[in-house]
């Protein structure tokens, strides 16, 4: 069973619906108690950070989500919940993240390092580039997905990144160390490719247990 | 820049009471009025998003609206955007929570501007679209914008408005050229480009879309990053397939 971790700040019917389209099982909660029970987690997420914080804060899921994640059990993190699993944000004003993995997340500046200017938030489809291993891109191709941000990760430590997509910077897009995994992007709303990551997210899960 | 960042092509539906309307013919189709059966057509089809817009007059019709975005949602793995009929903060609840991905603002957010504001608050700027439609006015020499479905005139220019939607949150712009609208001889190109450049968020073009050249005028002359279009599509004229593969061909990135 997946567990989604439902803190007050996600899409989370899109999740659910797209955990349907799998035929996996799932449930949503917010209660650290239940969710220790699964199999694995999804943290979702569309807001901003520092708030997003507060609420996981508030709810003690923070302590739970990474004392889940060093128990070994598989994390995935969507688009804010990806930048969560960072150690910080300057998203207004600076605040803690997760620290599961080594990173900061900041806001594309909105010009190039050619002087160009560029859109800001970094909407639609764009492609991925596999630049890492990853159980996550197993067997699949470098496709397109759906992105929605403004902020994104910046990391010294490259061997995180497993995909990444151009926007101005280099943008990480799928991220992983042990059994935490993040995605920038939507796979939810990235269509047959989103559903294919998403799938080997779930057969990840399964072969943990 | 350097971006694999697509140029996005957007059907739009109008949906009536629940049907879609406006008569799409495809004989393929057990159900031609039924959202959910089109949505997926298009999603097959290669749409990178969807527009629906609710044009009921009565409650019941609005009502079955957010029946309407559950079961998109369900079924379809791209995003969307739901038009019509959005008046308040809670009208975007509605819509949102039944897991549209966007809402778009018109009549409301001219007549109440702060909405953009609460709505980009609550639930991101991601999630609001401003709907404009646009006329250029000689008197003025620029284009003004036009509420109630294009029948009434402002005292807002769109360039002004558009920006102040920005500043107020706004995440995209959809942008319809009343003047182009529904002769399908090409978006409006100067419109497209002056709003694209005043703004630093998406822009949709939309109205006039007549041939899939006319789409990459849109893009590369009006610096759309994403072209909505009706009747074209719905009629068969041409498919979202076709578009694409001659974008393809004409150096535009597109998925």
């Amino acid at each position: 069973m997946i567990g989604i971790i439902d803190y007050g700040m996600g899409n989370l019917f899109s999740v659910s619906c797209a955990l349907d389209r799998l035929g996996v099982e799932w449930f949503i909660s917010d209660d650290p108690e239940k969710l220790q029970n699964a199999k694995g987690l999804i943290l979702p997420g569309v807001g901003s950070f520092k708030d997003a914080m507060a609420l996981l804060d508030r709810q003690e899921l923070t302590r739970f989500i990474q004392d889940y994640a060093k128990s070994g059990k598989p994390l995935l993190g969507i688009c804010l919940g990806m930048q969560l699993l960072f150690e910080e944000s300057e998203e207004n004003g600076p605040s803690k993240g997760l620290a599961l993995l080594p990173g900061r997340v900041v806001r594309f500046s909105g010009t190039d390092r050619n002087g160009e200017s560029y859109k800001v938030p970094h909407m639609g489809w764009n492609r991925l580039k596999f630049t890492n291993r990853s159980e996550l891109q197993n067997g699949l191709e470098q496709d397109y997905v759906y992105f929605v941000h403004s902020f994104y990760v910046e990391t010294d430590d490259k061997t995180v990144i497993t995909a990444s997509a151009e926007y101005g910077v280099e943008v990480p897009a799928v991220v992983g160390r042990g059994s935490v995994y993040g995605m920038q992007f939507h796979p939810e709303k990235s269509g047959g490719m989103g559903m294919a990551l998403l799938e080997n997210y779930l057969e990840l899960v399964e072969g943990k247990v | 820049m350097d971006s694999m960042l697509t140029k996005r092509i957007i059907p739009c539906l109008d949906v009536k009471e629940g049907r879609v309307v406006k008569g799409v013919q495809f004989v393929s189709l057990r159900d031609a009025g039924d959202p959910v059966e089109l949505a997926a057509f298009y999603d097959k089809e290669g749409a990178d998003e969807l527009v629906f817009l609710d044009i009921s007059a009565s409650h019941e019709g609005r009502q079955t609206m957010v029946d309407v975005v559950m079961a998109v949602a369900a079924s379809l793995a791209i995003p969307f955007t739901v038009g019509g009929g959005i008046h308040s903060l809670e009208d975007m609840k509605r819509i949102l929570r039944a897991g549209a991905d966007k809402v778009s603002l018109n009549t409301a957010a001219v007549l109440r501007p702060e909405l953009i504001n609460e709505g980009a608050g609550y639930f991101g700027s991601q999630c609001i679209v401003i709907a404009i439609d646009a006329k250029y006015d000689e008197t003025i020499g620029t284009w003004r914008v036009y509420t109630h479905g294009g029948r009434k005139p402002t005292e807002r220019d769109v360039i002004t408005w558009a920006k102040e939607a920005v500043e107020r949150g706004a995440g995209e712009i959809l942008l319809t050229s009343m003047d182009c609208d529904g002769e399908k001889s090409g978006f409006n190109v100067d419109l497209t480009k002056a709003v694209s450049e005043a703004v630093t968020v998406p822009v949709i073009a939309s109205g006039g879309a007549g041939n899939a050249m006319h789409f990459e005028d849109a893009f590369k002359e009006g610096k759309a990053d994403a072209a909505l279009a009706a009747s074209i599509f719905h009629y068969k004229e041409t498919s979202v397939k076709e578009v694409k593969s001659f974008l393809k061909q004409q150096g535009v990135v597109v998925r």
